[in-house]
Parts: structure tokens; C-alpha cells; sequence
């Protein structure tokens, strides 16, 4: 008998209100354990703000929202011990030497000395940067830095990890670098969670959710919705529903 | 209107950020140069819109040279830097009006050539240039730069960070303003947007790896081959990876592209590719895109 | 706890990593103290005293000997007729002048009492207040021992008049300098914030890219603050006026012109300060941390110059705003006309001068 695929994240209803602008507009959808979840949508459409709550960043108006099996509204600290962040526009401290940020995020995340020296070594040895353990991160390439953010981000095994466009401006063979990361990362039973803006790295997602206007439009994986819109790519599903939309507000 | 560079290099801090660049661009061409974040290619927009001085190397706009004859060059282009560059705390008519009366004229004067750009934002005009969207900035940053007719259009990323329908929407716009016999430098981080161009430059970490027409991939040496699978692609990669012949193998959407080594290791590859039990999978031959070439050159 | 532990260390590595935070951590502090330890005080020197001696004799002549070498003062120049002093304070040769009538001596024997007279420039109260009380002590120590074991003391009475400023108002000297003050934060600061805020935002890069010329974007930039300023200026000197009584006694065009020069030096200052700075808060802390701390300490329109050690005695002579209080108070208070301010005059034109030549020249009109 097939066990139904465990809820890692069940979001049912949830609203964000500022003032009398709704970003999240009762948002309903899950993510399963393991699972590559894409979360696109267009600038401004709501994607930034419902993430942010989900990692417990921000408190949502209403809804039931449960991430690691812990409410968002009175188990914060519970969940963020369980979840690991990275974002495009910061992930490590550029002051900082390789090692430092290192042991910084992993010394947060309350790991053992000892676990630590050794995962360290372990990442350096896997990563390549065994021997630029002690430069500034400012020194090093955009493409190593993101790779190592990564790794800091899933150090402490956490049960999911939010992605928020994480190979902007990278290259090609660093992107593609990433995302095998990813699915080595799902291979050892880590959840992703991630946005972006790559229409090619959607492909790549077990399902896809698209935003818009606050609300979700459409929640499929990858052949399905290329299927429904009748197009060969992932880009050209995204052109199809924005043109639907613009039609529909006309 | 011709854009000529030889041997361009330029460092900041003993760090090399242009390395021996040298290409050039015809009058009325649509010419993009693309590559990832510390590429390049803000420094190389910048010196030829003569607001940076290369360390070695010419580089020639309409036969002006960007160090010496920077005062006529700057009457010719029309430049949209990274960033956008737009006054936040004005309003869309106040910066339009603003770049036209700097370039000594009206917004009325070349309107027909901004009109298209322009009509998509007028609902807008009155309203500050903060408060817009990123799609809305872009394009008012773009008639900004059009207002005065330049002969040299120089846009350093106006793509990115900007939803994929704008992006659409302004390279359908760049285009239509290649027609009026401007030309177009554009720099993106995108591959994707690189077959919209005439012709492509491809710049990483300070080096040109290659200068191509999208449509004439000819250079690519090896043969090249898509896998597909309902499995997904990943499944697959590590196993070819460890065939003998396999030169390379990437992540590509929902296929793998797979480099061989030389034409004699196709058949050996594809024998092995027809024992794997998967009735979904889908192996053949195809012709090689920008960004596989672009990622063969870093290799 | 391991965390929080984790957390701190990140943070003084930041601190320690950053050059500049360490000098405003430690270097602030000490550059501080020295400062106000010698710029704070309350002795005086070396003020510069007129004799007007009527008598000659022989008690005047030790009176004023004892003066002169009591180390507080020092000779600025006999005064024979009473326009005499006038000038002197108009040209600030003299601080004090002390007066001794005709028949001193003669008159202390016969009536065993005396005046003497003082009168002081009080375009700057807290000096004038120093310098007086500090004879008055010289003076009465003198005749204290003069009277030692004489059966019927002599009694001197001293007798101040205080000229400019003759209820020793504070505020008649705060006017002025709130002015050099006020002036050169508006003008300065604003104009270096105003175009580092177009480098910040990158719509500098497309202003160069443009037929503009470097001069055109300077003067357009520096225009409107010129006009806010002279506004702001002519507005102290008006409520200065009608709220606390300050008197504009010379003429009204010189002052508007001489404030005119003096924001134009502001001006250019700030536009200077502005090639330097990269970003808008680095141009704000130079302004504030360059101009305003040094134009309150070292301007002298708080502390006074004269007892200040000879090293940050020149560096006032640097500062803009000392030359400008010197000015105002003249025309303000004691109503002279260029005459007695073309030296000050001409150092604030050099100094404009020098700071727009600087500013021009440092401003690219490329990126780098």
C-alpha cells in the first residue's frame, strides 16, 4: 500500500495584508518531503513575501500554515531550527574568510566543535576550496561563493531549504553545478524549496507553482502544464498564462 | 554609426576585468554581449560610452576616439547603464523631459521614434519614477535614451531582474528600433535573449571567448546529443558521465546535452545509450545553441 | 550560549576588519580630548592691551609695567585722543584699553582714591568679561602692595565700559558665529550630499554620458543653494534683529555681499568634499566631522582664539568660518566698512578661489 507523500509544508488560506494591499491572496498549496518545489511568479506578484513567512521571517494576516510540522504562528523558533535559507542577494559575509562563515553558520545552527571540524573538511575536500579556506569571501568568484552558500545552507541536514533566486548572474556551468547540487542535496531526503528566474530551471523542479497578483494560478509539475498550454518549454508556459492574465484584467 | 575595439584592457586593484577585447559592430546592427555577473561587461559598456579610459587598446565610436573624442560621442549615444539610472523622486514626464532638454531637444521632436516605448508607460506619466514596477523603469529608462535620436544605442543589462514577459516584450521593442538604422549594444546575463541579436559576443571573466551569429554555430566541434527521459534527466547523468567518449554532460531544462569526444565515439555512445532499459527515452542528435558553445569555450 | 559566542566573534572581526571603524572607534575619542582639553579654558594670554596714559607719573608708569609683564597682556599701542580707541577696536589692534587720568598720583595722595578706567571690546563678551576681570586683579594686586603697612590705604576703583555691546549680551556674539556656522553646514553639506546622491543612484554615469558639460552640472547643482542660503543668511541677521535686538550698524549691501562670498565658499567646499566622497552618508560625516566639530572649536566665535596653543592657532587660520565672524562682527557690531575687513575679505576670496579650482579640476568627468 502506498503511504500518501508526507506534508513538509501545508499552507491552506493564507493572506498577507499591508494596509489595504493584498500580496498573498489565500494562497493554498503543499510541499511534499523531497520534492524540488518551484515557486515563480512575476516581480511584485507575491512570491518574496510568502516565502519570507514561510521561513518565519514575517507573520502572515491569517491562514493555517504548518512547515515542518510546526505552526508558524507560535513554534518560530522551532521551525527555523529546522530549515536553511540562502538568497541571491546575501548568503555570506564578505569579511569574512571561507572557513569562518563556515563554522559562524554551523556554530548558529548549534553543532558540536568536533561534527563541525570534520563536515567542514568533508565540504572544502567536495567543493574544491580546500586550499582558500583562509580568503576573504570577497575575493572569491561569484560562482564558488554560491556554491558554498549552499552548503552552509544545508550544514545542519535541515528538514527543507529555501532557495530565493539563488544562481542570479552566475554562469552556465556553475548554474548547472548548483543544481546538481540540489538534486544530491533531495537524494539524502532535503526538501528544496526555491524561486527563480530561469524558465530553463524550472524544468528541473519536481512540481512548479506560478504566481500572480498574490494568487496562485497554476500548481503542476513541469510536463503538465506544458501539456495544458500546449507549448514545449517552461518559458513559453509562463508567457502564455501572463498574456491570459493581462487578457482577463482587460 | 560603427563601434571598432582592439586589444581593450582595463584593471582595477592589479585585478584584470577586460583582457584583450576586440571586436566590432556595424551601423544597424542588433549586437549583444552576454556573460555571467564580474564578466565584464559593465567596464567594457562603460569605456566604449567614453565615461571609462581603457588601460591598453582603442576603441573607436564613428571614428571618434572614446578618450580624445568623447565630447562628440557623448552627443551620439544614448545610454541606459545598469541599475536604470532614472531620478526616483520625479515624475515619467519629468525625466523624459529632462534627458531631451539636456540633449537640446523636445520631447515632441522624436516622439515618433519613442512613441512605442513611450505609449506602453503613459498611463503612468504623472506618476514618480520610484513607484513604478521594474518592467515600467526599464522602459522608461529606454526613452530616456531614445529621446534625442542617438546613432549608438549602448543598454548595459536592461534585462535583468525584470519579469519574462517584459523581457519579451522589450527585445520585440529593440527590434522595431533596430529598424530606424540605430545601432544596438546590449549586454545580458541571459542566453536565452542571445538568439534575438544579429550577432553575439561572449565574454567571461575579462576574456572574449568568441564572437557568433546565433544562426551559424558552425564552430562547435563535437558532436552533440540531447537525452531525454520520463525518469528526468538527472537520473541519467552520472551513468553517461562515466562512459568512455563522453566528453561532457549537462543539466538543460529537461534534457541532458551531451558533448562526445569525436565523431568515431558516436556510434559506441549511442550502442551503450540503446541498452539502458527506458522505452520514455529519447536520444538524438542536435545543433548546438549559444550556451552550449558558451560553456564548451569555459571548458 | 555557543551561539551568542559564534555571533560576537563574527562581529569584532567585522570591527577589526574595517579600517575605518577602528579610527572613529579609537582615533575619535583621543582627537577629541585634545582638543577640548586645550580649547576648553578659561585663561587668557597675550591679550592685546591700548595704554592711554594721561598722567605719566610714576605710579602710572609702574601700574603699567606691572600689566605688561604679568604675562595675561601685551602692548598693542599707546592711545593719545579718544578716536584713538575707537580705531583700535574697529581694527581689533586691542582688546582693552586701560585709561589713567591726567594728575593720578597727585590725585591719590590728596583724596587716597582713584579711578582708572577700562574699556573693552565687547564684539566678543566672554573675552571682554576675561580680560577685564584678569586687570582688574593685576591692578588691585598692585595697589595691595603698595598699601602694605601704610596707615591710610589708597582705595582704586575701577570702572568699566564695555564698547559694541554694552549690556554684554551673549547673544551678540553668537549671531555672527551662527552664521559662519549655519551657512557653511547648508551650503557645504547639502551640495556634497546632492551629488554624491547621483553617483549613489548611477544617474551620474548618465549625466556625463550627456552633451552636459562639468561646469554646467556643477553651477546647476550649486544655483538654488545659493539662493536658499543668502535667504537663510539675510533671515538670522533679520531675527537676530527683531527678536534679541542684534543692531546691523554698518552698511547692509556689504554684509549681503560679504555673505554672498562666504557661501560661495561653502559652496565650493562642498562640491569639493563631494569628489571625494563615494556615497551620500560618507559626504555627510565629512561635513560634519570636517567642517562643523572644527568651525564650533576652532572658529572663535565660542572659544577664543588668543588662548589657544600656536598650533591650533593656525589651524583656525585655516578655517573659513574665522575670517567670516571677524567680518560680520565688524560690520554688524562695530559697524566698519571694507576698510578694516579687506584682509579677512581678500583671505575668503583666495579661499574660494583655491576651493573652486580644486573642485574642478578633481571632478571627472569619467567614471573610476
Amino acid at each position: 500500500m502506498n503511504r500518501p507523500p508526507e506534508h513538509i509544508i501545508e499552507v491552506r488560506d493564507l493572506v498577507k495584508r499591508f494596509g489595504s494591499f493584498v500580496a498573498n491572496d489565500h494562497l493554498t498549496f503543499s510541499v511534499f518531503r523531497g520534492e524540488i518545489f518551484g515557486f515563480l511568479g512575476a516581480n511584485g506578484a507575491g512570491k518574496t513575501t510568502a516565502l519570507r513567512i514561510l521561513c518565519g521571517l514575517s507573520y502572515p494576516t491569517s491562514g493555517e500554515i504548518m512547515v515542518a510540522g510546526h505552526n508558524v504562528y507560535r513554534e518560530r523558533e522551532s521551525i527555523k531550527r529546522k530549515i536553511g535559507y540562502m538568497s541571491q542577494k546575501f548568503s555570506l559575509y564578505e569579511d569574512l574568510t571561507v572557513s569562518e562563515n563556515i563554522r559562524l553558520y554551523a556554530g548558529i545552527y548549534g553543532l558540536g566543535r568536533k561534527y563541525i571540524r570534520e563536515r567542514e573538511k568533508q565540504l572544502l575536500e567536495q567543493l574544491n576550496l580546500s586550499e582558500i579556506r583562509d580568503r576573504l569571501i570577497r575575493s572569491i568568484p561569484l560562482g564558488w561563493k554560491q556554491k558554498l552558500a549552499f552548503s552552509i545552507a544545508i550544514f545542519h541536514r535541515p528538514v527543507i531549504v529555501f532557495l530565493d533566486e539563488p544562481t542570479g548572474g552566475v554562469d552556465p556551468i556553475t548554474r548547472r553545478q548548483f543544481w546538481e547540487m540540489i538534486h544530491q542535496a533531495t537524494k539524502e531526503g532535503i526538501t528544496v524549496f526555491v524561486t527563480t528566474h530561469y524558465m530553463d530551471e524550472a524544468e528541473y523542479c519536481s512540481r512548479v507553482s506560478i504566481m500572480a497578483a498574490g494568487r496562485i494560478e497554476a500548481l503542476e509539475t513541469p510536463a503538465a502544464l506544458k501539456e495544458k498550454f500546449e507549448v514545449s518549454n517552461m518559458n513559453e508556459v509562463f508567457l502564455k498564462l501572463a498574456r491570459r492574465e493581462k487578457e482577463q484584467h482587460r | 554609426m560603427s563601434v571598432i575595439l582592439s586589444d581593450i584592457s582595463k584593471s582595477y586593484d592589479r585585478v584584470s576585468a577586460l583582457d584583450r577585447i576586440s571586436f566590432s559592430a556595424e551601423s544597424g546592427e542588433l549586437f549583444g554581449v552576454i556573460g555571467p555577473d564580474g564578466a565584464g561587461k559593465s567596464t567594457l559598456f562603460r569605456i566604449i560610452a567614453s565615461l571609462l579610459v581603457p588601460d591598453k587598446g582603442t576603441c573607436r565610436v564613428s571614428g571618434y576616439d572614446v578618450v580624445t573624442g568623447y565630447r562628440e560621442i557623448r552627443r551620439m549615444i544614448g545610454y541606459m547603464p545598469g541599475r536604470f539610472s532614472l531620478y526616483m523622486d520625479l515624475t515619467v514626464e519629468e525625466n523624459l523631459a529632462f534627458y531631451a532638454r539636456v540633449f537640446g531637444t523636445t520631447i515632441r521632436a522624436n516622439f515618433d521614434l519613442v512613441r512605442e516605448v513611450y505609449s506602453q508607460i503613459e498611463p503612468f506619466r504623472k506618476r514618480l519614477a520610484g513607484k513604478l514596477s521594474g518592467g515600467m523603469k526599464q522602459k522608461l529608462a529606454l526613452s530616456c535614451a531614445l529621446i534625442h535620436r542617438p546613432r549608438l544605442l549602448i543598454l548595459d543589462e536592461p534585462t535583468t531582474g525584470v519579469d519574462a514577459v517584459s523581457r519579451r516584450e522589450f527585445w520585440e521593442l529593440l527590434g522595431r528600433i533596430r529598424q530606424e538604422g540605430i545601432t544596438i549594444l546590449v549586454s545580458t546575463p541571459y542566453m536565452d535573449e542571445a538568439v534575438l541579436c544579429d550577432r553575439v559576443a561572449m565574454i567571461h571573466r575579462g576574456n572574449l571567448l568568441d564572437i557568433t551569429a546565433p544562426e551559424e554555430l558552425k564552430e562547435y566541434n563535437y558532436p552533440l546529443y540531447s537525452l531525454r527521459s520520463k525518469r528526468g534527466a538527472y537520473a541519467y547523468l552520472d551513468k553517461i558521465r562515466n562512459l568512455e567518449g563522453c566528453r561532457s554532460a549537462w543539466l538543460f531544462g529537461d534534457e541532458l546535452h551531451v558533448t562526445i569526444s569525436s565523431t568515431d565515439e558516436v556510434e559506441g555512445i549511442c550502442r551503450e545509450v540503446s541498452r539502458w532499459a527506458d522505452a520514455s527515452l529519447v536520444w538524438k542528435p542536435i545543433p548546438a545553441g549559444i550556451e552550449d558553445r558558451f560553456i564548451e569555450l569555459m571548458q | 550560549m555557543k551561539r551568542f559566542a559564534g555571533f560576537v566573534r563574527k562581529e569584532f572581526l567585522h570591527i577589526f576588519r574595517d579600517a575605518r571603524t577602528l579610527a572613529i572607534l579609537f582615533g575619535l575619542p583621543m582627537v577629541m580630548i585634545v582638543l577640548f582639553g586645550y580649547v576648553v579654558t578659561n585663561d587668557i594670554k597675550d591679550v592685546r592691551i591700548g595704554i592711554w596714559d594721561r598722567s605719566h607719573d610714576h605710579i602710572t608708569r609702574e601700574a603699567v609695567s606691572k600689566i605688561l609683564s604679568s604675562g595675561y597682556f601685551v602692548l598693542a599701542g599707546t592711545v593719545e585722543t579718544e578716536e584713538e580707541i575707537g580705531s583700535l577696536f574697529r581694527s581689533g589692534g586691542a582688546k582693552v584699553v586701560v585709561i589713567f587720568d591726567p594728575g593720578f598720583e597727585r590725585t591719590l595722595v590728596r583724596e587716597n582714591r582713584a579711578a582708572i578706567r577700562l574699556m573693552a571690546d565687547a564684539s566678543d563678551a566672554n573675552s571682554a568679561q576675561l580680560a577685564q576681570s584678569y586687570l582688574q586683579s593685576v591692578l588691585l594686586r598692585y595697589f595691595q602692595d603698595l598699601n602694605q603697612g601704610a596707615t591710610l590705604p589708597w582705595q582704586i576703583e575701577v570702572k568699566p565700559r564695555m564698547f559694541y555691546n554694552e549690556q554684554m549680551k551673549g547673544v551678540f556674539m553668537f549671531v555672527p558665529g551662527l552664521m559662519a556656522l549655519i551657512l557653511m553646514l547648508i551650503s557645504a553639506m547639502m551640495t556634497s550630499v546632492t551629488i554624491t546622491r547621483e553617483k549613489e543612484f548611477g544617474t551620474m554615469e548618465l549625466l556625463l554620458a550627456s552633451p552636459l558639460k562639468p561646469r554646467e552640472i556643477i553651477l546647476g547643482k550649486v544655483t538654488p543653494y545659493i539662493l536658499l542660503s543668502f535667504i537663510n543668511a539675510m533671515t538670522i541677521v533679520l531675527l537676530g534683529f527683531l527678536v534679541f535686538g542684534v543692531p546691523v550698524a554698518g552698511s547692509l549691501w556689504l554684509l549681503m555681499l560679504e555673505s554672498l562670498l562666504y557661501i560661495t565658499l561653502a559652496l565650493s567646499l562642498g562640491v569639493l568634499i563631494s569628489t571625494t566622497a563615494r556615497t551620500q552618508q560618507i559626504a555627510m560625516v565629512m561635513s560634519l566631522l570636517g567642517l562643523m566639530l572644527p568651525t564650533i572649536l576652532l572658529s572663535g566665535f565660542i572659544f577664543p582664539i588668543d588662548n589657544m596653543p600656536l598650533i591650533l592657532q593656525w589651524f583656525s587660520a585655516i578655517m573659513p568660518a574665522r575670517w567670516f565672524v571677524v567680518i560680520i562682527k565688524n560690520i554688524m557690531l562695530k559697524g566698519t566698512g571694507m576698510a578694516f575687513i579687506w584682509k579677512e575679505t581678500m583671505i575668503l576670496a583666495g579661499m574660494t578661489t583655491l576651493f573652486i579650482l580644486a573642485a574642478v579640476k578633481r571632478f571627472r568627468i569619467r567614471i573610476q
